[in-house]
């Protein structure tokens, strides 16, 4: 089990908050559109730090502004992976961005194993460190 | 003739002797900048008596091909061009007669772009706030801003990195960036110093920050410093699962020095050093060029600026220090907190985060940004606040402040009555409670001390910093503060 205060992966906006309701979600959902972002959705089972490219749930939904569309998709890949890392990522492409401008997660594994660290004695006193994730000594889709 | 006349081309102009500035040429009031001239705009006071349009032109003539006499020897160069022209000088308000304040003046001032180095800060600066800054005739100067033309602005290599790429290496994006500076700053051992780092990381920071002075002191060698942070860093991402970082500051009394440290850092597998201002402006830029040929953040933390910044009457604004460290090439700089212990009046730090952070900078008078400056596509310099902040100002943070800042709570973090952990994981929650909060529409300026009082009541950690801080302010009247109030449009 990972010791962190609680417990658990802590990437995303919201990770330290109790898990959000499906009316905090659309709030924020509200939030990126109003922005006129595009709202993605990703899942994984590697939680790696480094690893960017997480699995896409169908492209960014850039034409779709219901709230309540984007929500139902959200739970659409709840229902398809629920033992995965979902977030939602919204996206800005005004200039001078151009990049994700929100990362939250919203879904999770019950149990969350986390991450070893690897210290590879190097010359003199120096060490090269991997962080390895225990999940991922298992195949994909069989992590969690 | 009129003493205010410049004289002409000729004969007459360059006999020997001494003639006044603004007869040289360097008093052209009718003179329109052009797009790639480079603009200053002075704090005038002078010398009772003089003439501040004098004054102005000699600055402009000190700062550009004048000397005190005439030299036969500009006519063999195209002078009229080399020649600065101050165009534009204008009593200050609320200074002068009737007021408290004695006689200040604004002096705007153009120079050709050929008198410039192209990519050289240091260069600007020796004609910039060279020798004007001496002259006799000037009780007191200062530099409140510039215009760089994007002809310029584009020998120049910008952020190593910039806020966008930096997001998306840190994988944290729609909230600011959350960081603490190790403490004590001078004594701890490299073991000792790398438990502070590791607590910190691992209740929730995004960063920790090695702090201006230390650099490699009797009592830790700056080898162990890394050695131990790094290994900190690693075990509080593999126990959180996030990309965090320690500032490694490889300050240094040499270029060799840094850049061995700074290999070193690299060799460690560490994403950002970090480097103070004291160590030059050409050192700086040289820094960044390294940082961005290895992958590599650059944290520039402004040691010394308030030696010259903070004054009204002269030094130069903070605001041109962040727009010349943005085109130097640092990633994060500091730029004040509003509410902490360092000097800052909301507006004039909001002027600051815009020239660091904006593609272009309107004219904002109540900000303090006197000209228009467009940022042709130069990367964006993260503004960090630090100073004296503590988890229950996370509203005012939040709104003064926005997203794209480091907000690094220090004493905030590690004085926390229930440990460094806590001190972190109360940080965080309030951050992001907050963000939620505002994300959500709710007004945090008004609600911000019951959403903070609400997160408390499952937040442990939370609860303990917001009692232990919750009479802590600064509340002091600031130095440098803006000469023009907003006002209303008259369109509403």
């Amino acid at each position: 089990m990972m010791t962190n205060h609680n417990g658990i992966v802590t990437q995303g906006q919201f990770s330290f908050l109790p898990p959000l309701t499906d009316v905090q979600i659309t709030a924020q959902l509200k939030y990126a559109l109003k922005h006129g972002w595009a709202i993605g959705i990703e899942y994984t089972d590697d939680p790696h730090p480094r690893n960017t490219y997480w699995e896409m749930f169908g492209n960014p939904m850039f034409d779709l502004k219901d709230p309540a569309g984007i929500l139902l998709e959200i739970n659409n890949c709840r229902k398809t992976f629920p033992h995965h890392y979902i977030r939602v990522v919204a996206s800005s492409a005004v200039r001078g961005v151009e990049s994700p401008t929100m990362s939250y997660i919203v879904n999770r594994p019950k149990k969350e194993p986390g991450f070893g660290v690897v210290r590879q004695e190097s010359d003199g006193r120096n060490i090269r460190y991997t962080i390895h994730s225990y999940a991922t000594d298992k195949p994909e889709g069989e992590r969690y | 003739m009129s003493k205010n006349v410049t004289i002409k081309e000729g004969k007459e102009r360059y006999q020997a002797g001494v003639l006044p500035y603004k007869k040289m040429g360097y008093w052209q009031p009718d003179y329109v900048p052009k797009d790639t001239d480079i603009l200053s705009l002075f704090r005038l006071t002078p010398q009772a008596g003089l003439d501040p349009e004098e004054i102005a032109a000699a600055v402009a003539g000190e700062s550009s091909t004048a000397t005190w006499t005439v030299v036969w020897t500009d006519r063999l160069t195209a002078c009229e061009l080399y020649r600065a022209k101050a165009y534009k000088c204008e009593l200050v308000p609320n200074t002068g007669p009737g007021t408290k304040t004695e006689a200040q003046y604004f002096a705007y001032i153009a120079h050709d772009m050929d008198l410039f180095e192209p990519g050289s800060i240091a260069n600007l600066t020796a004609s910039i706030i060279g020798n004007v800054f001496g002259m006799k005739a000037v009780k007191a100067l200062r530099l409140e801003d510039m215009r760089i033309p994007v002809a310029y602005l584009k020998t120049f290599q910008g952020p190593a990195t910039g806020v966008i790429v930096e997001r998306e290496r840190m994988d944290k994006f729609g909230r600011p960036f959350l960081g603490a500076t190790t403490k004590p700053k001078l004594g701890l051992s490299g073991r000792n110093y790398g438990r502070v780092v590791y607590e910190a990381l691992k209740g929730g920071l995004d960063f920790v920050k090695d702090d201006e002075n230390i650099n490699s002191q009797p009592f830790m060698h700056w080898r162990d410093r890394f050695l131990y942070c790094m290994e900190a860093v690693n075990k509080a991402s593999a126990a959180t699962g996030e990309v965090k970082g320690h500032y490694l500051n490889v300050t240094a009394g040499t270029m060799e020095e840094m850049y061995k440290r700074a290999e070193f850092a690299k060799s460690l597998g560490s994403i950002i050093i970090m480097i103070d201002l004291v160590i030059g402006y050409t050192a700086i830029q040289s820094m960044a060029v390294w940082a961005r040929q290895h992958d590599m953040i650059l944290h520039l933390h402004r040691a010394g600026n308030s030696t010259y910044s903070r004054q009204k009457n002269h030094g130069m604004n903070f605001r041109v220090i962040s727009k010349w460290m943005r085109m130097a090439g640092v990633d994060h700089i500091h730029a004040g907190t509003v509410v902490g212990k360092l000097e800052g009046d909301p507006l004039m730090i909001r002027g600051f985060y815009d020239t660091l952070l904006d593609i272009h900078t309107p004219v904002q008078l109540e900000k303090g940004l006197f000209f228009e400056q467009d940022w042709a596509s130069m990367n964006k310099c993260l503004p960090v606040a630090s100073g004296g902040i503590h988890a229950g100002q996370m509203h005012q943070l939040l709104t003064y402040l926005g997203d794209d800042v480091v907000l690094q709570f220090g004493g905030g973090t590690i004085g926390h009555p229930q440990g460094i952990q806590a001190g972190a994981v109360a940080n965080r929650v309030a951050l992001e409670a907050m963000v939620l909060a505002r994300n959500e529409g709710r007004d945090i300026w008004n609600e911000g001390p019951q959403i903070l009082l609400d997160a408390a009541k499952w937040c442990g950690p939370l609860r303990a910093a917001i009692d232990t801080w919750k009479d802590i302010s600064f509340n002091y009247e600031s130095t440098d503060t803006g000469d023009f109030v907003p006002v209303a449009t008259g369109s509403n």
